[in-house]
């Protein structure tokens, strides 16, 4: 459209996106991008001098805090990874379920198992270690109604569980959104190709695995990014069960609780808030990687079906 | 219809799972609130039974609401909850209908920037986040935390209640326009009235994070008088590891609040969920 003369300048949608850019751009964009910015900068003698990669030199090379830093990413890794094993294919499983046609109570089934979902991560967290608690016997005594008491172990307070357990702690606590997300993609299949499949035989788990899963694809890709920036982000849950030290022996140690006692520090050692900008640095750099490898490698490739 | 689809061992099958996870989702929180109103005995004779006439005692309860000022921390954790998510509603809907409503230069540029704080989140920013709350003095107010659980909600509300806004007849507005209402009378006469449902589902969203935060307020507010019920909850159960009957009970009082407006509104969060989200 050819103008000649200049529109007066619209001064309602300055005004309609002022307050929401501004608090966004003041408390979110610019903080983050100092964040990155003071990665850069060391403390020498209480003034900011610019040291330019050596605090990431640091992070990834000397052994005081390398070390710290690849057991708290190996964790976080096998964090995620265990999410996506257990969580999503139990939240499919969930929604595949609950979406059967005339299924009866399902607005309890599907109310009572979103619970967990909404509460806060202290809770859930203490509640579970409440029971696991070899002091209270919970845990054991369930086991022994079923005959595996020998089984039982203080999950949480060993090495060689405590991550695991946490993990599934979390994906007990998050099931539900998995569930949500995929129980509306399964619902927005028309009734016409679930019929269509049936004429050509299709029923059943045969339904399921050649009609059903390729249509919900791309939810299920959402479901994994989703997990992938709130795993990398954790927090809450390991600090409000096993504190600020991530024990037993940092075995539960992943990016968010290593961040958090780097910046502030912890028992004897001072904080540095320099170092705790790296380490957000570098979250942020496995944070953008994954979404990338998401936006451009698989979301473009999932094929989308308009019905 | 086809039997194929629902015979009635696979209704059974499907039941069986289902129930089984529900108790499974069920279970802690049951034994935290059963085991709560019973005393230090019970709680560890009979950890799975109710508490009966002998049992009964609220001995907990007493512990947290002399030791914990939990009346306190729950007005905090209210007061950051309900300004964070009127500031989030009220000016995530103005910029959604400024991007949904008007054509331009910059408009898809700017929908993009907002939306970059969909994938990151906020935390990463802490440090820097801190200092300017130490520079300006609003470290330990409620102020801090109300401002950045704003910056945190508004990505995602502008993003769904832009799409939501783009469906609003636009007959209806040019109508209003041609009656001389004003840009601004347009959006809080006609369009705000039209969307509430998606403003709810927005609500919904936004409030559970902020309710369940623990990060910013450890960091940006923990003195006393600014904790919030998470943290307070936090702190509480920490200081009292050994006394169960009052852990038990801190733990209700936290979980209660939520389950109540979650039960209310369960339905608005799973249309909200349920209508295109993943579209």
């Amino acid at each position: 459209m050819a103008q000649a003369v200049k529109k007066p300048f619209r001064w309602h949608i300055a005004v309609f996106l002022a307050p929401a850019v501004l608090i966004y751009t003041a408390i979110m964009i610019i903080p983050l991008f100092s964040t990155l910015q003071l990665a850069m900068f060391s403390d020498v003698n209480n003034s900011q001098v610019f040291v330019g990669l050596k605090n990431f030199r640091t992070l990834f090379d000397d052994p005081r805090w390398s070390e710290q830093f690849w057991n708290a990413l190996k964790n976080n890794t096998w964090f995620f990874i265990i999410h996506m094993l257990v969580q999503n294919p139990i939240g499919i499983l969930l929604a595949a379920l609950l979406s059967s046609p005339r299924l009866r109570l399902r607005v309890f089934y599907r109310t009572a198992i979103f619970i967990p979902t909404i509460l806060s991560f202290v809770i859930a967290g203490f509640a579970w270690k409440l029971i696991l608690s070899p002091l209270w016997g919970v845990a054991p005594n369930l086991l022994d109604l079923v005959g595996l008491k020998s089984l039982f172990q203080p999950w949480l307070g060993k090495e060689a569980y405590a991550l695991t357990t946490l993990a599934l702690i979390s994906v007990w606590q998050f099931v539900g959104i998995p569930m949500m997300l995929i129980y509306a993609a399964l619902l927005s299949i028309p009734d016409e190709l679930l019929e269509a499949a049936e004429c050509d035989g299709i029923t059943g788990m045969s339904q399921f695995w050649k009609v059903k899963l390729p249509l919900i694809l791309p939810a299920i890709g959402i479901i994994s990014i989703l997990t992938f920036v709130g795993n990398f982000n954790a927090f809450d849950l390991i600090y409000a069960t096993q504190g600020a030290l991530a024990g037993p022996d940092f075995s539960t140690d992943i990016l968010g609780t290593f961040m958090f006692r780097t910046f502030f520090g912890f028992q004897l050692q001072l904080g540095d808030p320099n170092l705790g900008a790296a380490i957000a640095t570098a979250m942020f750099g496995i944070i953008l990687i994954g979404v990338s490898i998401y936006l451009f490698g698989i979301q473009r490739r999932l094929r989308r079906y308009q019905f | 219809m086809s039997t194929a689809r629902h015979s009635p061992a696979r209704s059974i099958a499907a039941h069986a799972v289902l129930a089984t996870y529900t108790v499974i989702a069920l279970f802690p929180v049951f034994v935290i609130v059963v085991n709560a109103f019973k005393s230090r005995k019970a709680i560890f004779r009979t950890p799975l039974e109710f508490p009966n006439a002998e049992t009964f005692s609220l001995v907990g309860f007493e512990t947290v609401l002399k030791q914990g000022d939990f009346l306190l921390y729950f007005q905090n954790s209210f007061v950051v909850t309900v300004v964070s998510l009127f500031m989030v509603l009220l000016f995530g809907a103005m910029a959604a209908f400024a991007l949904a409503e008007y054509r331009f230069k910059g408009n898809s540029l700017m929908g993009l920037y907002l939306a970059l704080g969909i994938m990151i989140p906020i935390r990463l920013g802490t440090v820097a986040i801190l200092q300017m709350m130490a520079a300006s003095g609003l470290v330990n107010t409620l102020t801090s935390l109300i401002l950045v659980y704003t910056a945190q909600g508004l990505p995602l509300a502008i993003f769904i209640l832009s799409e939501f806004m783009r469906q609003v007849s636009d007959d209806l507005k040019n109508a209003g326009r041609i009656d001389g209402l004003s840009e601004y009378r347009i959006f809080f006469r006609l369009v705000l009235p039209l969307v509430r449902p998606a403003m709810a589902t927005v609500a919904v969203f936004t409030m559970i994070p902020i309710w369940n935060d623990l990060w910013f307020p450890l960091i940006l507010a923990p003195a006393e008088a600014t904790k919030t019920i998470t943290l307070g909850a936090q702190v509480f159960i920490g200081q009292f590891v050994t006394n169960w009957n009052a852990v038990l009970a801190a733990l209700s009082l936290a979980i209660l609040p939520v389950l109540i407006l979650y039960l209310i509104f369960s339905r608005q969060l799973i249309r909200g969920i349920t209508s295109g989200a993943v579209k």
